[in-house]
C-alpha cells in the first residue's frame, strides 16, 4: 500500500476532528462501474467494476489535491521567476500519477520523461523537496542542480530530458528485475510525442524477446509540445503500437480505471509472460511547458470543456460524495491543509540558500581521489568530488 | 563581466611579461609562478557567480548587396530559407515544429508562401529526419532538415558520420547528399541547462566529408547560410540561440553568399591573435577593446565562420605577425576545437610552411634561426600561449 506518510497522518487527524463535528456515519467502501480498456492481443482485460475503499478514497483525493496545487504553486513561482529555466507541469495528468502508483508497490521501479512533478511526488519525495529542487536550493532532492527535469527517487529513476531516452533504459531496469528475481516490474513512460522515436520500437523488441517485466506506458495527451497526435502519427492508437506486445488503453482521467488496468498489467508481467503496453488517454490542461500558452494549437473551449467533463479530480470527488464514501466538507478540509502544506513548502523552496559554488564541479564522475575541474578560464578551478 | 576581466587580467600579465625578465624565467623552469595564478589569487572575482554576458556589436550596414532591412537572426535566416526555396524549386524545409514557424520563429510565414509540400513537420525523431533528409539530397532535391536544439542531434550522429559524409566517397561519385543542409539552435543561452545549451561542433570537426559553419550575426548567418545550402556537400549550419532576438543588423534582402572556409579578421591588430566563433566573437571583441582601452594591447580579433574545413591559412598568417593565440568557445575544454587550432598552428610553425616576415627556419631543426635571444622569445610566447600544448608537438 503505498501512501505517503504525512497524507495518512493527515487524514487521521482529519477523521478525528470530524468525528467531534458531526456524527455522520459514511459508507466503508462502494463499487464502481468503470470504462472498459480497449485490447490488443489480450483476451481478457481489467475488470470492468471496482471497489474503492473510504480510506482509499480519501488517500487519492489528498494525493491528487497535492499534486494539483503543488504544479499551480509552481506555475505561480515561475512566473514571479523564482524557478528559471524549464518547467513542465502535468496538471489535468493526476489520475495517471496516483493511479498509477496505487496499482503497483513501492517495491517496483518508475522511469518517465519530464513531466515528472507528480511522480517525483508519488514516489515517496515530499512536496518541500520538490519544489525546493525546481527553484535550485540546497534542499532540492538533486541538490539543487537538477531542476525540474531530474528528480529522482528511490526506485524512481527520473525525470529525463531527451525524448524517448528513458525508454530502453526502462527496459534495462526491467532485466534487472527479472534478474534479481523479486518480482519486481518496471513502469516505463513516454508521451505520444515520444512514441515515434525509434529507440521505443528497439526497447519493445528486446523487452518482447526476452520476456522483461517492463509495463510500457504511453502517456497520450493528444499533443506532442504543440503538434496533434493525428499530425504526428501514422497511427494514433498507441496501444497497438508494441506490434507484438499486447496492449490496452485506458481512460486516464479516471483513476479508478487507471488503477485497474496497472494492477492487471502488473500481474500479467509479475506472471512471466513478458511486457505488456498500456496507453492512458489523459489530457493536461497548461501548455507543454511555461513558455507555451498552450492556447495556439488547441481551443481554450477545448481545455474548459475538458475541465468541465473530465477533471479527474472532480470525477473522484463526484464519485465519493454520490456514493457517501466523504463529505463535500471533508473533502474541503482536505483542501484547506493541502493548501497550506504547500504554501509551507513554497516558503521553504524560496527560502532556502541555494548550493555552494564549491560543488559545481561535483559528482562528474565518481573519483578517488578527487580532481580539479577548469572552470571559464583556466584561473577558476572547481574540485570534483564524488 | 568577470569572463572578460579575466581575459584582460591575462593580457595584462602578458603585457607585463615583456621582452625579458619573466621569459627567461620561464625558459626550461616549467610555468611561473607569477605568470599564471592560481585561482586564490583570483579571490572574490571568480567566486562571484558569473552569468552569460556579452553585448551583440553590429557590423557597419553592407552597400554591395543592394537593398537592406533591419533584421534580427531568426529573420535573417527567415530570409535566406524564404530566398532559397524561391530560387530553388527543390528546396524543402522540414524538422519538428517548421510548419508554424518553428520555436525560434526562424521558419515564419513560409509554409503560407510556399505550400505544405514544401515546408512540413516531421515527427519526433532525429535519426528520421536526417536520415530522410540524406534521402531526400541523395535523389537531386535541396533538403533543409532543422533539428530543434543541437542538443538532440546526438540521435542523428550516426546517420551525418556514417550516412551522409560518407556518400560521395563510397559511391566514387556516383552519388552524393551535397545539397542536404541541418540547421539547428547551438551554444547557450542562459537557462538553458543540460540540454538546451550544447555546443557540438567538435563531435562533427572530427569527420572528414561534411562542413560545419557557425555565424556570429544576423548578416553573416544569411549569406553563410545560403552558401551552405548551395554548396555541395553535406553541411551542418548551427545558429546562436542566444543571438536570435539579441543580435539586430542591417541585413540585405535579396540573396547574397558568404564564402566558407574562409575566417575574417574583424579587427587587425599587433600583440595577440582571439579566434572565436558564434557569441564568444562578441565576447572578445569586448575583450580587444577592453585591452587597448586599459592595457595598450593590440589585438587582433578572428571569427573563425567555418568550423570544418577551417581557414587555416588566415589564423597562421595572423599568428606569425602576432607572435601569440589565444582561442575561445564554449564547449568544453577538452578535445574542444581550440585544441584542434592550436596544435595546427604550433605544427605549421615548426614546420615553416607558414611564411614569416623576417626570420628563417632551420628546417632540419625545427627550430628557428636567428639570436638564441630571440628563438628563446618567440618559442616562449608560444608556451605562454598554449601552456601544455606546446609540450605534445616537438618544437
Amino acid at each position: 500500500n503505498s501512501m505517503d506518510r504525512g497524507a495518512w497522518q493527515a487524514t487521521v487527524h482529519g477523521v478525528a476532528s470530524r468525528v467531534l463535528v458531526a456524527s455522520r456515519h459514511f459508507a466503508n467502501d462502494a463499487t464502481f462501474e468503470i470504462k472498459k480498456c480497449d485490447l490488443h492481443r489480450l483476451e481478457e482485460g481489467p475488470p470492468v467494476t471496482t471497489v474503492l475503499t473510504r480510506e482509499d478514497g480519501l488517500k487519492y483525493y489528498r494525493m491528487m489535491q497535492t499534486v494539483r496545487r503543488m504544479e499551480l504553486k509552481a506555475d505561480q513561482l515561475y512566473k514571479q521567476k523564482i524557478i528559471r529555466g524549464f518547467c513542465h507541469l502535468c496538471d489535468g495528468q493526476e489520475a495517471c500519477c496516483v493511479g498509477l502508483e496505487a496499482g503497483i508497490n513501492p517495491t517496483d521501479h518508475l522511469i518517465t520523461a519530464y513531466r515528472a512533478h507528480g511522480f517525483t511526488f508519488t514516489r515517496g519525495l515530499s512536496v518541500r523537496e520538490i519544489l525546493a529542487e525546481l527553484t535550485g536550493r540546497r534542499g532540492g532532492c538533486a541538490k539543487g542542480k537538477g531542476g525540474s527535469m531530474h528528480m529522482y527517487a528511490k526506485n524512481f529513476y527520473g525525470g529525463n530530458g531527451i525524448v524517448g531516452a528513458q525508454v530502453p533504459l526502462g527496459a534495462g531496469i526491467a532485466l534487472a528485475c527479472k534478474y534479481n528475481g523479486k518480482d519486481e516490474v518496471c513502469l516505463t513512460l513516454y508521451g505520444d510525442g515520444a512514441a515515434n522515436q525509434g529507440q521505443i520500437f528497439e526497447a519493445y523488441n528486446m523487452a518482447a524477446l526476452w520476456k522483461l517485466p517492463c509495463i510500457f506506458i504511453c502517456e497520450n495527451n493528444r499533443y506532442g509540445m504543440g503538434t496533434s497526435v493525428e499530425r504526428a502519427a501514422a497511427s494514433t492508437d498507441y496501444y497497438k503500437r508494441g506490434d507484438f506486445i499486447p496492449g490496452l488503453r485506458v481512460d486516464g482521467m479516471d483513476i479508478l480505471c487507471v488503477r485497474e488496468a496497472t494492477k492487471f498489467a502488473a500481474a500479467y508481467c509479475r506472471s512471466g509472460k513478458g511486457p505488456i503496453l498500456m496507453e492512458l488517454q489523459t489530457y493536461r490542461y497548461h501548455g507543454h511547458s511555461m513558455s507555451d500558452p498552450g492556447v495556439s494549437y488547441r481551443t481554450r473551449e477545448e481545455i474548459q470543456e475538458v475541465r468541465s467533463k473530465s477533471d479527474p479530480i472532480m470525477l473522484l470527488k463526484d464519485r465519493m460524495v454520490n456514493s457517501n464514501l466523504a463529505s463535500v466538507e471533508e473533502l474541503k478540509e482536505i483542501d484547506v491543509e493541502v493548501r497550506k502544506e504547500i504554501e509551507d513548502a513554497a516558503q521553504f523552496a524560496t527560502a532556502d540558500p541555494e548550493p555552494p559554488l564549491e560543488e559545481l564541479g561535483y559528482h562528474i564522475y565518481c573519483n578517488d581521489p578527487p580532481f580539479e575541474v577548469r572552470g571559464a578560464n583556466q584561473w577558476i578551478k572547481f574540485k570534483s568530488i564524488s | 563581466m568577470a569572463a572578460v576581466a579575466a581575459f584582460a587580467g591575462w593580457l595584462l600579465r602578458l603585457r607585463a611579461a615583456g621582452a625579458d625578465g619573466p621569459w627567461r624565467r620561464l625558459c626550461g623552469a616549467g610555468l611561473s609562478r607569477g605568470f599564471l595564478q592560481s585561482a586564490s589569487a583570483y579571490g572574490a572575482a571568480a567566486q562571484r557567480r558569473q552569468v552569460a554576458h556579452f553585448t551583440f556589436q553590429p557590423d557597419p550596414e553592407p552597400v554591395e548587396y543592394g537593398q537592406t532591412q533591419k533584421m534580427n537572426l531568426f529573420q535573417a535566416v527567415t530570409s535566406a530559407l524564404d530566398n532559397s526555396l524561391a530560387k530553388d524549386p527543390t528546396a524543402v524545409i522540414f524538422g519538428e515544429d517548421v510548419a508554424f514557424g518553428g520555436v525560434f520563429r526562424c521558419t515564419v510565414g513560409l509554409r503560407d508562401k510556399y505550400g505544405k509540400d514544401r515546408v512540413f513537420n516531421t515527427p519526433l525523431c532525429e535519426q528520421g529526419i536526417v536520415g530522410f533528409g540524406i534521402g531526400i539530397a541523395v535523389t537531386g532535391a535541396t533538403a533543409i532538415a532543422e533539428i530543434q536544439f543541437a542538443d538532440y542531434i546526438f540521435p542523428a550522429f550516426d546517420q551525418i558520420v556514417n550516412e551522409a559524409a560518407k556518400y560521395r566517397y563510397r559511391s566514387g561519385d556516383l552519388f552524393n547528399c551535397g545539397s542536404l543542409t541541418i540547421r539547428s539552435p547551438w551554444g547557450c543561452v542562459g537557462h538553458g541547462a543540460l540540454y538546451h545549451s550544447q555546443s557540438p561542433e567538435a563531435f562533427f570537426a572530427h569527420c572528414p566529408g561534411i562542413k560545419v559553419v557557425v555565424p556570429r550575426s544576423p548578416f553573416q548567418a544569411k549569406g553563410l547560410l545560403l552558401s551552405c545550402i548551395e554548396d555541395k556537400n553535406p553541411c551542418i549550419f548551427f545558429e546562436p540561440k542566444i543571438l536570435y532576438r539579441a543580435a539586430v543588423e542591417q541585413v540585405p534582402v535579396e540573396p547574397y553568399n558568404i564564402p566558407l572556409s574562409q575566417a575574417e579578421v574583424i579587427q587587425e591588430g599587433s600583440d595577440v591573435t582571439l579566434v572565436a566563433w558564434g557569441t564568444q566573437v562578441h565576447v572578445i571583441r569586448e575583450v580587444a577593446a577592453m585591452a587597448q582601452e586599459k592595457l595598450g594591447v593590440s589585438c587582433e580579433v578572428i571569427d573563425l565562420r567555418t568550423i570544418l574545413p577551417w581557414d587555416v591559412d588566415t589564423v597562421c598568417k595572423s599568428v606569425i605577425k602576432t607572435g601569440r593565440l589565444l582561442v575561445s568557445h564554449e564547449a568544453p575544454l577538452t578535445g574542444g576545437f581550440a585544441s584542434e587550432i592550436s596544435s595546427t598552428v604550433q605544427y605549421y610553425r615548426t614546420q615553416g610552411h607558414v611564411p614569416n616576415k623576417a626570420k628563417r627556419w632551420n628546417l632540419k631543426k625545427g627550430l628557428l634561426q636567428g639570436s638564441s635571444k630571440e628563438n628563446g622569445h618567440l618559442l616562449l610566447k608560444m608556451f605562454c600561449m598554449t601552456g601544455q600544448r606546446i609540450q605534445r608537438t616537438k618544437c
